[in-house]
């Protein structure tokens, strides 16, 4: 037998570090029974398309923010659509003011594992006159013990755009220029 | 919103079927469930299935494998397991080729919906006796990586770029629900807009501590549960915050573990127990998978409720699961049952946060919304002769989650809903004692429970109820 040493331990945190480093280990469990470990890394590039969410993400990089609205129910989605969830007919897209008031919001001092290293971050729901549902994005520039439901807010843009929700934010209103759109 | 005068075509959704009485009646006659852990590197899902199946099994001796017609098995996220159809490698190990199988997958509620799969296959009249078989093998990626996976289970191009976290959107639900019932209700007198809401917040968390409390001190003699724990109101407040008001001991965990159970029909039923359980009614709702597109409209009102009690709410808006109303309405329908509380004497409910346990005793009907922070300080949903820590004075009223919940007993997501329902069979069968080793959440004379799972914000609730059929003297 050409025999491979590997790291045995009843810790299983143990075993964990030994994986990443060697790329397999052992864990002795309760009954004695081993278990091989190994380590099996997986990533992905995927060619994702908004498709029918398209001009709203194009528009975000042009310091607009879109919704869309029912021409037969007049509902207005603050996230876009692009058919109405009430009635079914196809939306139109419209300009939505670029000021708002806080719905809801909660600071998260952790995240999904990409996300960790923006912590903490603020979300934020956020409400706009003129239409019926809210829109979710990040809250910048205020702390946890400032922000409240009802508290005015205003739209701030990416300067580079990544073609992602990320590209739009908000901060408290009268904030302060903060980073501007580049239009 | 505000903003927007309220319209019925606004309103969502409209009012939940009327009851279907036309199936087979569905008992079920086993359950088995592995101990929830945060990892079992020593079993993979196939074994893990296959021991809760066992277990199932050995309770219906007279149950041989050749009389089960087929089966339905659950599991979550391909992405855990990274293999895809892991069913059928489940039902290689079950040994139940080539008889007929389907995988369920339906967010949290998973597990909740492999049951009402079953239950429909033998309803039907297609299947006599089905095997339910649900697990999640959760450990076999780092946790932040595991919140990433499940975060994925919300809208990708609107939600998840935002932090991939569904505690996030959680804790947006309930800073929500806070302001509707605690600000504009119990503190509507103070004046001050920032002071009010931080008293309520304060208010609304040291309530929601002490259903964790609760559902971490039930665990303590369930031997099947991942994190028993003897916390106070003060432990669970000052663990550390996670996303806004909450904190860690507030969230179920991720784990590893496997759930069965057995359904059959009326005639199976009795040859293969002398003490069969009733599936009597099933219900299943649905909301918007972006919690940005619930809609602000009219409450769908259960018998105990009238309009006027909430002229002024929006609904769902983000504070409530509209999901759990449409399925509790449904399946409380179907079993005949008008005020739920006092018609159920137990409910296993999908606590993956202590906000969602509150907010489910509203959609529940448990008591009317804008009324769960009253009903746990009322003792209500506590265990009698269980010492909390602090006055339980309705303790025993309907206990909810006396197994310890998913807070306590941990969320393999696709046996979790599987696991409630073999907890609830063992209520109504009177077999805690046997089955746990000592008696002390053996809910007395219980005879109805109703099982309730729940996925991503309330995009998707399944609510089933439970009822003993033998005679037992008290
Ligand atoms: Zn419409």
């Amino acid at each position: 037998m050409t025999g491979r040493k590997l790291f045995k331990s009843a810790k299983f945190q143990e075993v964990n570090t030994a994986v990443k480093k060697d790329g397999a280990a052992i864990f002795v469990d309760k009954e004695g029974q081993e278990n091989l470990i190994i380590d099996n890394p997986y990533a992905i590039r995927y060619i994702h398309s908004y498709a029918e969410d398209t001009p709203f993400f194009l528009g975000l990089a042009d310091g607009k923010l879109r919704g869309t609205k029912c021409g037969a129910c007049n509902y207005v989605f603050a996230t876009p659509r692009g058919n109405c969830q009430f009635c079914g007919e196809t939306t139109k897209w419209v300009d939505l003011p670029l000021r708002g008031k806080v719905h809801t919001w909660t600071t998260c001092h952790f995240g999904g594992e990409a996300f960790l290293k923006e912590t903490p971050y603020n979300l934020a729901m956020i409400e706009f006159e003129g239409a019926n549902s809210v829109l979710l994005a990040r809250l910048k520039d205020c702390k946890e013990e400032e922000i409240y439901v009802g508290m005015p807010v205003e739209a701030r843009f990416s300067p580079q755009p990544q073609f992602s929700i990320t590209d739009i934010w908000f901060v408290p209103a009268g904030a302060g220029p903060g980073q501007r759109s580049k239009k | 919103m505000p903003t927007e005068k309220k319209r019925d075509v606004f309103s969502g959704t409209p009012t939940p079927s009327s009851p279907k009485r036309s199936g087979r009646r569905v008992y079920m006659v086993s359950g088995g469930v592995t101990k929830f852990a945060k990892a079992h590197p020593g079993m993979d899902f196939r074994l893990m299935c296959k021991r809760s199946f066992d277990q199932a099994r050995a309770a219906v001796p007279n149950l041989t494998l050749d009389m089960i017609d087929g089966t339905r098995i659950s599991y979550f996220s391909d992405h855990f397991t990274r293999q895809l159809k892991a069913a059928s490698m489940v039902l290689d190990y079950i040994g139940l080729n080539p008889r007929g199988s389907v995988r369920i997958e339906w967010g949290g509620a998973t597990g909740g919906e492999c049951i009402q799969a079953g239950y429909e296959a033998v309803a039907s009249g297609r299947m006599d006796v089905c095997a339910v078989t649900g697990f999640e093998t959760m450990s076999r990626v780092p946790t932040w990586k595991g919140n990433e996976f499940i975060a994925l289970a919300s809208d990708t191009n609107f939600d998840f770029p935002l932090g991939g976290f569904y505690t996030g959107y959680y804790a947006l639900m309930v800073q929500r629900h806070i302001y509707e019932y605690v600000r504009r209700k119990k503190f509507a007198h103070i004046k001050d807009e920032r002071e009010a809401q931080r008293k309520a917040i304060e208010y609304g968390t040291r309530v929601m501590a002490m259903v964790s409390v609760k559902n971490h001190k039930n665990a303590l003699t369930n031997p099947y549960a991942q994190y028993p724990k003897d916390l106070s109101v003060q432990d669970v407040l000052s663990s550390e915050m996670v996303s806004y008001p909450l904190t860690r001991e507030q969230i179920c965990t991720m784990s590893d573990g496997a759930a069965t159970v057995i359904l059959t029909n009326e005639e199976r039923a009795h040859e293969l127990s002398d003490d069969p359980v009733l599936i009597s009614g099933v219900g299943c709702g649905t909301d918007t998978m972006r919690l940005a597109d619930r809609p602000f409209g009219k409450v769908l009102l259960m018998p105990h409720e009238k309009a006027s009690d909430y002229a002024d709410l929006d609904y769902p808006g983000v504070h409530s699961f509209r999901a759990g109303r449409s399925a509790g309405m449904e399946a409380f329908g179907h079993a005949g049952i008008t005020d739920p509380k006092k018609e159920l004497d137990f409910v296993e409910l999908h606590d993956a946060y202590s906000s969602s346990e509150i907010q489910t005793y509203e959609d529940l009907g448990l008591c009317k919304y804008g009324e769960g922070y009253d009903f746990v300080e009322s003792g209500a949903p506590f265990l009698k002769g269980v010492d909390y820590g602090f006055p339980t004075p309705k303790a025993g009223m309907i206990p909810v989650n006396p197994s310890g919940g998913l807070i306590a007993c941990g969320h393999p997501v696709g046996a979790t809903g599987i696991m409630q329902g073999v907890f609830a069979f063992w209520q109504l069968q009177n077999k805690i004692a046997e089955k746990f080793g000592s008696p002390r959440l053996q809910i007395a004379n219980a005879r109805r429970g109703a099982i309730h799972s729940h996925a991503g914000t309330g995009s998707a609730v399944t609510v089933t109820v439970l009822e003993s059929t033998k005679r037992r003297s008290p």
